[in-house]
């Protein structure tokens, strides 16, 4: 079976899905990712669909489960490179993203969890000189 | 236009995968439009996951079809499972018998031009669908 490579990028998570998922690799992703961000102590990850040509309703829910269970482990997801043809199949299959956080690309999505997760919560570590 | 039907036997999680390659392939070679191709491949990923899943297995048939004005493309999902008893709550949307989200049929139905399905309890399903080039 394929396996979806998970790769650590300074501060976050990088999901890249380049493969026709079947149904068994998608819920391994699953698995896989939920140890990594334990394994790491992430606060946030990106998952990059643009070379997802469709996203069905199985897909659709594995994506939603993982950003609930980041959430659950203190990190972020955001899912980015949704091409058109698929955000308008999603809606109209009727398919709801709960909880899901979208950007246009992995860059815009790093920048996001950067802005909303990782860039502020240093401030008060900051030594401030006399 | 007489195209010979492609079809492939779904028994596993590997076999919703082929059948998704196959109906992109068919739909790229009719010249459907990308969103087009795209709601086809989602609402055949849908209902061959069902025939799996639901149907405990069955054959999908592709083909190109015709008539005087237009062409597209023909699905025919069929298993020998335990069908459909109650079509109406079936096409329910978030309603579901397994763990899904409930949204494989009423889903598949909004992204193709025609639909229609053969069932009843004891008797297996068979869903047909049709996409025409535009």
């Amino acid at each position: 079976m394929d396996r979806v490579p998970i790769l650590k990028i300074g501060e976050i998570l990088l999901v890249s899905i380049q493969i026709d998922m079947e149904d068994q690799v998608a819920l391994q992703l699953q698995e896989d990712l939920a140890d990594r961000i334990v394994a790491t102590g992430t606060h946030g990850v990106v998952i990059d669909i643009s070379a997802l040509d469709i996203v069905d309703s199985f897909v659709g829910r594995t994506l939603a489960t993982i950003a609930s269970i980041s959430r659950v482990l203190d990190a972020e997801t955001v899912v980015v490179g949704m091409r058109p043809a698929v955000a308008i199949t999603l809606v109209e299959l009727g398919l709801q993203l709960p909880g899901i956080r979208t950007a246009l690309n992995v860059e815009l999505g790093i920048e996001l969890l950067d802005r909303e997760h990782l860039g502020e919560p240093d401030q008060e570590d900051v030594v401030i000189e006399p | 236009m007489s195209d010979e039907a492609d079809v492939i036997e779904v028994r596993s999680d590997q076999d919703v995968v082929r059948v998704r390659q196959l109906v992109r392939t068919t739909a790229v070679g009719a010249k459907l439009s990308l969103v087009d191709q795209t709601k086809l491949v989602t609402a055949a990923s849908e209902l061959a996951r069902n025939t799996l899943v639901y149907g405990g297995g069955g054959t999908v048939e592709v083909v190109r079809v015709a008539n005087d004005v237009r062409h597209g493309i023909r699905i025919v999902f069929a298993d020998r499972g335990p069908g459909i008893a109650d079509l109406e709550l079936a096409f329910t949307d978030g309603y579901t018998t397994g763990s899904g989200l409930g949204l494989g049929l009423s889903g598949a139905r909004r992204l193709v031009d025609e639909f229609e399905i053969d069932t009843a309890p004891g008797r297996g399903t068979s869903i047909t669908v049709t996409k025409w080039c535009r």
